[in-house]
């Protein structure tokens, strides 16, 4: 029990510890898409990518804003995979064989 | 030929004579510079304008006779910039706080109910425009147009509604305000009238074992309000309700801001019910004489930049109440055994605190902590038996939630502390208790994002009465097709029995009280444990854009491994006892909700319940539980005019079926009250966002319950018993009243 309480009360302090290193930074970019399906698609995507922690695509402004581990990834892989599963973002285009693979309601 | 070159060079001119602004508009975050893309520029009151590029910049032909430039951007603040001669402009844009985006509208207004579709939990959300809807004058009153939670009267005097839900009594149900735990222990029987209508901003009710993060007294399921808060209430808010069975209710609400972190608001309700009636000619009065004052100061301080969120509440609250007997005068009868009658009189004092911090652009990462005092305090005297309860209360939560690896997974971990300190007079009887628990807690929830998600928690807790437990909680959802979801959910929960608190309806009674001791710590008896599984399916059919029609299907079944048995069986006597046998509540939901363009909304629910248990005298159903329900609820609203005119109108059936009674010199043995109907409505009429005014009936089909109270001729004999209730007592009712909110 007590035990239990002690790892309970460290646990958030370890995570405190190692946010403090600043290495957890925040990006935006934009994607190109036009729907709910295309939000799922992209934000899963990115989430695919190890060290992305948090990735959220807006709708009407195709703006994709990203929370990651700067030591763990490399931006280019994001837009890498994003543009693999079919979307072209700012700085890769989409090949037309993924693009092709999208939805109908998805192909902007 | 000449006709084309003549407009060529008209064409030419007007383009040389056309003058441009450029500019650039941009936005500081954290003293860098970004440039802002698509942002919106266009002149006010005119369609003419365009939009940045990738860098922030943009070029629009200025118009003649305007100066006044408007630049927009979602997530930003609007602002407007004058310019005169100026041909060049650099122009920050400021974020806006992320619940006031303005300029947004949301094309689809929000239903007033909704069934959450992405939620793991079986949620349902109401807003305050729901709870409009049934001018309610308290929480208790404000499910009515719900079928999720059945009400019933507790009893033919104190006029005081107990809520179902699952088949089970509002003491299986964790009701908390603002996520603290609130309608317990001493306040279970009028509590939830303690909490004034308008003060709700909305409620959540979730259905099932829930979540473990406010604790394992859930066992059938949550209801959590939240309350107004100062910074997003209107500064001014006035209602004035009175209705034909002469009860008088004022609300205001007034909030300040003090600067632009800092907001107070006080909140103040009073109501007052002074006419006795007698419509069923029994000498006794159909509704209490009653009055309640109820004041509540709040402090809320916002900081979005640094991620800091506190709120702190004070609270008093008086009520008193005055049943019984037609001519019976406190001063003169109290004590005596000529005239039958009763007061309650409750003082309560509540204060809380919550902080929380959300991490500066780690909107995932939180910390939450909060505080929460209360002492209740009732005196209370039933013809010649007497009840007194206090309980002092004190509530502590410590929460952090973050992620692990990214926002699919997310976690919740924290501790609890709580410590409870009842006094009791019973009779002549004294009864003191102390509850003492300290619990820790994990939660982890896991999202595709696609079509599954779960939510698996559990806790760990030292009770003092109840001893060292563990708490396992489940819950599944997935979308095996497109718009179907299917739920699963299972999960245990505890509870000590305040059995004198929890059915104070039988000091109206003449029944002993029996109380068969096992050696438990709480009375005599040992605490109660249930588990709670269930399933629920969720579809959704398109139709057009115009018309949503879906349908919700859920099943439950509570198998309770321990439990108080609440004996009202034999006619002189009620008995409590730990549950020999079995004890499972089955509850069966079918709901269909068809909107035409929000206008017209229609909900048809049927309900089932199949509530048995063993009692000493054998397997028998729970009595007073009606075995099945119907309802409809259609609500029609005028589409709202340019001046913010509007109609709107709500009607509420009810069908009751049969209830199993229990033997009484009313009742045979195995007899079942009749089918019945309830029939409520309103029409509210707006003027404007500022002033509307409402009319409305409630049980207008006029059922009442014939002979509500057993024995009523001689109050002071065995036979007396009022707590044998399966219909309303008072007749139909009209109520008015008017809303200003400025």
């Amino acid at each position: 029990m007590k035990n239990t309480l002690i790892i309970l009360l460290i646990f958030p302090t370890l995570i405190l510890a190692q946010q403090s290193q600043k290495k957890i930074v925040t990006s935006q970019f934009i994607v190109n898409g036009n729907c709910e399906m295309c939000k799922k698609t992209i934000e899963k995507a990115a989430l695919s990518v190890k060290g992305v922690k948090m990735a959220k695509w807006d709708i009407p402004s195709n703006q994709l804003s990203l929370i990651f581990n700067q030591r763990k990834v490399d931006v280019i892989n994001i837009h890498n995979t994003i543009a693999k599963s079919g979307y072209s973002t700012s700085e890769i285009k989409a090949k037309k064989e993924d693009y092709n693979k999208l939805p109908m309601c998805c192909q902007y | 030929m000449k006709i084309n070159l003549l407009i060529a060079c008209l064409y030419c001119s007007l383009i040389f004579s056309q003058e441009y602004i450029i500019g650039s508009i941009q936005y500081k975050e954290n003293d860098k510079i970004y440039p802002l893309e698509g942002a919106n520029v266009f002149w006010q009151d005119t369609s003419v304008g365009t939009s940045t590029n990738g860098e922030g910049f943009f070029e629009l032909e200025k118009k003649p006779k305007r100066s006044l430039l408007v630049i927009s951007h979602l997530g930003f603040k609007t602002d407007t910039v004058n310019i005169k001669a100026a041909k060049k402009i650099n122009h920050f844009l400021t974020k806006a706080p992320e619940e006031k985006l303005d300029g947004v509208i949301l094309s689809q207004k929000r239903k007033s109910i909704q069934k959450s579709f992405i939620e793991t939990q079986n949620i349902l959300k109401i807003s305050s425009e729901e709870l409009l809807k049934a001018a309610c004058c308290n929480l208790s009153e404000s499910f009515e147009t719900n079928p999720s939670i059945d009400v019933n009267f507790s009893d033919a005097l104190s006029g005081t509604r107990q809520i179902k839900m699952l088949g089970l009594s509002s003491p299986y149900i964790l009701i908390s305000e603002e996520n603290i735990p609130m309608v317990r222990g001493a306040s279970q029987a009028y509590g939830l009238t303690f909490t004034p209508g308008t003060w709700v901003e909305s409620i959540q009710i979730s259905k099932g074992a829930g979540s473990v993060t406010n604790g394992f007294e859930s066992i059938t399921g949550q209801i959590n309000s939240e309350l107004q808060k100062p910074s997003f209430d209107a500064p001014f808010f006035l209602n004035l309700y009175g209705s034909i069975n002469g009860r008088y209710e004022v609300n205001m609400h007034t909030n300040y801001k003090l600067g632009d972190k800092l907001s107070v608001g006080l909140y103040t309700h009073a109501d007052k019910r002074s006419q006795k009636f007698d419509n069923n000619g029994d000498d006794f009065i159909d509704l209490p004489i009653s009055d309640q004052v109820n004041i509540m100061n709040r402090w809320q301080y916002i900081n979005t930049e640094k991620g800091w969120i506190s709120l702190f509440s004070l609270r008093w609250m008086k009520d008193e109440k005055l049943l019984g007997s037609i001519d019976f005068i406190p001063s003169i009868h109290k004590g005596k055994l000529n005239k039958w009658g009763s007061e309650i009189d409750t003082n309560r004092f509540d204060s809380s605190f919550k902080i929380g911090y959300v991490f500066p652009h780690i909107p995932y990462q939180s910390f939450g902590f909060q505080i929460a005092f209360s002492d209740h305090d009732q005196q209370a005297y039933y013809g010649i038996r007497n009840y007194n309860i206090n309980q002092k209360s004190f509530y502590s939560n410590l929460l952090f939630n973050s992620i692990i690896g990214n926002t699919q997974n997310k976690f919740k971990v924290g501790i609890n502390y709580s410590y409870d300190q009842y006094d009791e007079n019973v009779d002549s009887l004294q009864y003191q208790r102390l509850d003492k628990n300290i619990g820790s807690f994990f939660e982890l929830t896991h999202d595709n994002g696609i079509n599954f998600s779960w939510i698996a928690g559990a806790r760990l807790d030292h009770h003092s009465n109840i001893g060292t437990f563990f708490t396992p909680r489940l819950h599944i959802r997935f979308i095996p097709i497109d718009d179907i979801v299917l739920r699963l959910s299972g999960g245990a929960g505890r509870k000590v029995a305040n059995i004198f608190a929890e059915n104070q309806n039988l000091f109206s009674t003449a029944r002993k009280i029996n109380i068969q001791s096992n050696g438990g710590l709480i009375y005599g008896l040992n605490p109660e444990k249930a588990w709670n599984y269930g399933l629920g399916l969720t579809k959704t059919f398109y139709i057009s854009n115009t018309h949503q029609l879906s349908a919700f299907m859920d099943y439950y079944i509570t198998n309770f491994i321990d439990q108080v048995v609440v004996d009202w069986e034999n006619f002189d006597q009620i008995s409590f006892y730990n549950l020999r046998g079995k004890s499972i509540a089955k509850s069966f939901h079918i709901e269909i909700d068809y909107s035409y363009q929000n206008l017209i909304n229609m909900r048809l629910a049927f309900k089932n319940y199949d509530v048995r248990q063993d009692y000493m005298s054998g397997y028998k159903e729970k009595p007073l539980l009606a075995k099945n329900r119907f309802f409809v609820n259609i609500g029609i609203e005028s589409k709202t005019t340019p001046r913010g005119r509007q109609w709107l109108w709500d009607l509420t059936f009810h069908l009751v079926g049969n209830q199993r009674l229990v033997e009484t010199i009313r009742d045979d043995l195995n007899s079942y009250s009749p089918i019945y109907s309830i029939w409520n409505f309103q029409l509210s009429r707006v003027f404007s966002k500022k002033f509307e005014i409402y009319l409305g009936g409630e049980n207008i089909g006029n059922f009442k319950q014939t002979n509500p109270i057993i024995g009523s001729n001689d109050p002071f004999g065995i036979n007396f018993d009022s707590s044998q209730i399966y219909a309303p007592i008072f007749g139909g009712m009209i109520y008015s009243g008017l809303r200003i909110k400025i």
